[in-house]
């Protein structure tokens, strides 16, 4: 089991509140992660669910049971370090090892678990070395197979893949995967890196100055995200947000006026919008197609990336900065111009507050 | 040997060629030489002199190595005479050993032909000398002196004390510098602050200390006093610093206590700067000599450092004895160094994390 549930959590460091009511249920063998940029608060909730850091106020529940007052070593939690934090001097099988033994669990069984963990991760092989002897990747399984052997109830894993180079971490971060569809347990994971917390987790919890901005599953995340920050964290490269003027609502359908006079119309659904409001308008660089019609907005390329199969444009809309992704590869220079549609791609509108009034998914006929 | 001979005698030369001299090869060969003469000459030195006879080393100008004037038995003589080169009227040199002096006119004999007096203007001879090793300099202090017994005290108190000087301080920096404390860092000050305090103001509050607890006249006296070191304590602390706080963190998580990540993980990591305190603490307490001083005066307690005092009495100091039981003294702290100092630069910490 490990059901963890956070009821009002705070954390503040002198006058410095750095969670603030924090509510969150994380269900068992769920994967969750947190992510935001540095200096969110998600280390420090991580740091405070495994019993590192002492809560302000509200309540940590671990499988139903109150453990604000319990210390770290009896949450019957592991943690994987950003640093990794092997015991230097320490051997591999040692720094596994170390763990169990303070448990004072019987020397056959600690073997028995080690040698579980070290075929599990391939790292057999350098059971009698030190930390010092082995490469980043080595050294952030055996971190794995400390928390491992543990058999932990839940799994905090805080930026685990940070200090690889890209193509390791790419290959690490399946592995990971793997290993969570293998054990079944409990994982939380803190990044920074959208992409890691997309294609790793069953749900992301998106964190900024120590709140909860939003918690969903990927795609809900990047389809539907409930406010400007979380629409320009998730997805990469970030959504392009156009100011905006609603022009008239008739009915079911709102105009917008964007990009210095440009008229869009979006359904409302749930939504209202008065006619006069200034709104911003997110739109997602990959759904930006090229036009022909001399109405559609015309950008004004800055900076052309090619990467072959993608391009990448930068560029200027009416003052407001634009970006595009525009498959395979295009015969466009800086100092071009270039005209986007868009009608047809999915639209977010946000009210002056940042939070999402609506979605608009598809083409008006 | 070749390579060995090239390392020390590569120089830049002139235009950075390699051959001839350029300006900082010869001040670099200078400071080095002059360097190694001004650390290495006076232990050379008193290595030296510390085989010397009390008569050599009473000599001017005084000479390094241990040179007697040579003596020889000669018939007719009850004491050894000795031996010089005279200068003969005919400006030939003979060997005579001198019986008697009198004014500037030396009464001389040849040890082979006892019989004829010859006598020689003491400006015309010079003494035959010959090296020779006193080295019962060394033999007599452990016959006559108690040396095993002071030796078995200072080394009693030397590791006794270092290692308790270990434990305290490395307990008190792991407490200073991984605990977050009110008062932390006025407790840090307040240790360091006692750095300005010389022994000799606390001396006497020391000694009533000492006394009351019934520590006077003994070992304990000695090492007790000594423990805690505000140098140790920073030194400690210092390094402690470097080591990474989720270290810690990860023992936590692992189910270690207090103790258990103090003396499994921070400890070990802790080694190069306990070496040094270690080494610091072994030459201090090695070398005590006034706070063993004023706590023991029973004979049989003494220290080697005090025991060395005996030797120079008010009237009369017995410098032979003194620079051998130096020498003999000197030993233990060198090896210590010679083997801790191999241990420091291998320095363990710091390798299992990026």
């Amino acid at each position: 089991m490990g059901e963890i549930k956070l009821t009002d959590v705070k954390k503040s460091f002198g006058a410095l509140a750095v969670l603030k009511d924090i509510d969150l249920h994380i269900k068992d063998g769920e994967f969750v992660v947190f992510v935001g940029p540095s200096g969110c608060g998600k280390s420090t909730l991580l740091r405070t669910i495994a019993g590192l850091e002492k809560v302000s106020g509200g309540e940590i529940q671990i499988d139903g049971k109150r453990v604000n007052e319990v210390t770290a070593a009896d949450r019957g939690l592991a943690m994987v370090f950003q640093s990794y934090a092997l015991y230097p001097h320490m051997s591999v099988r040692q720094n596994l090892a170390f763990g169990l033994e303070n448990s004072n669990m019987p020397k056959a069984e600690i073997t028995e678990r080690i040698n579980e963990a070290a075929r599990m991760l391939e790292i057999e092989a350098y059971m009698d070395r030190r930390p010092g002897q082995l490469s980043g990747g080595q050294r952030q399984r055996v971190a794995i197979g400390r928390a491992i052997v543990r058999r932990p109830t839940a799994f905090l894993l805080d930026e685990p893949l940070s200090n690889l180079d890209a193509e390791l971490r790419v290959s690490t971060r399946a592995e990971l995967a793997a290993l969570h569809g293998r054990l079944g347990s409990t994982m939380i994971y803190v990044t920074h890196d959208q992409v890691e917390a997309m294609t790793l987790a069953h749900r992301i919890v998106v964190m900024r100055a120590g709140q909860i901005e939003q918690v969903g599953t990927p795609l809900e995340l990047y389809n539907e995200p409930a406010n400007r920050f979380v629409a320009g964290f998730i997805g990469a490269p970030h959504m392009n947000f156009l100011k905006a003027d609603v022009v008239e609502v008739s009915g079911e359908l709102a105009s917008l006026s964007v990009a210095g006079g440009y008229r869009v119309q979006v359904r409302l659904g749930q939504a209202k919008l008065n006619s006069g409001q200034k709104v911003t308008v997110g739109v997602r660089p990959q759904h930006l197609v090229v036009s022909n019609d001399p109405l559609s907005p015309s950008v004004k390329v800055r900076l052309v990336e090619a990467l072959g199969s993608e391009t990448v444009i930068h560029g200027d809309i009416a003052g407001e900065k634009m970006l595009a992704v525009l498959p395979g590869q295009q015969r466009l220079n800086a100092g071009d111009e270039v005209r986007f549609d868009l009608t047809t791609p999915p639209l977010h509108v946000f009210d002056d507050n940042g939070f999402r009034l609506l979605t608009y998914a598809g083409q008006l006929t | 040997m070749g390579n060995v001979a090239r390392f020390i005698l590569r120089r830049r030369g002139a235009h950075g060629s390699g051959k001839g001299w350029h300006w900082t090869d010869i001040f670099t060969w200078v400071w080095l030489i002059g360097g190694l003469i001004i650390m290495f000459g006076p232990a050379v030195w008193l290595m030296f002199s510390s085989l010397k006879t009390p008569a050599a080393l009473a000599e001017f100008p005084p000479s390094i190595l241990p040179y007697v004037t040579s003596q020889a038995t000669v018939e007719g003589y009850d004491k050894p005479l000795m031996l010089y080169d005279a200068k003969m009227p005919d400006g030939s040199t003979r060997v005579l050993a001198e019986v008697r002096r009198i004014g500037l006119v030396a009464q001389m004999v040849d040890p082979k032909a006892p019989g004829d007096i010859v006598k020689v203007n003491i400006n015309d001879r010079s003494p035959v000398r010959i090296m020779s090793f006193a080295t019962n300099n060394y033999t007599e202090p452990f016959v006559h002196f108690d040396f095993l017994r002071y030796l078995w005290n200072s080394v009693f108190v030397t590791v006794v004390a270092t290692v308790i000087t270990l434990v305290v301080n490395s307990m008190a920096a792991f407490a200073l510098s991984k605990y977050e404390f009110k008062g932390r860092s006025v407790a840090m000050l307040v240790i360091l602050a006692t750095l300005m305090v010389p022994l000799s103001v606390i001396m006497v509050p020391l000694y009533s200390i000492i006394s009351t607890l019934g520590l006077f006249n003994s070992l304990w006296g000695v090492i007790l006093p000594t423990v805690a070191t505000p140098t140790g304590v920073f030194i400690l602390r210092q390094y402690m610093l470097t080591i990474p706080d989720e270290l810690l963190d990860a023992a936590r998580m692992d189910k270690a206590s207090e103790w258990q990540i103090y003396w499994r993980i921070v400890l070990p990591l802790t080694a190069p700067a306990l070496a040094v305190l270690a080494i610091f603490s072994v030459v201090w307490r090695w070398n005590d000599f006034l706070w063993p001083l004023i706590v023991l005066s029973r004979r049989e307690l003494y220290t080697l450092q005090v025991g060395l005092s005996i030797y120079s009495g008010e009237l009369n100091v017995q410098w032979h004895f003194i620079l051998a039981m130096t020498v003999v003294t000197m030993i233990p702290v060198v090896l210590v160094f010679i083997f801790l100092q191999r241990f420091i630069t291998t320095g363990i910490a710091g390798t299992g994390l990026k």
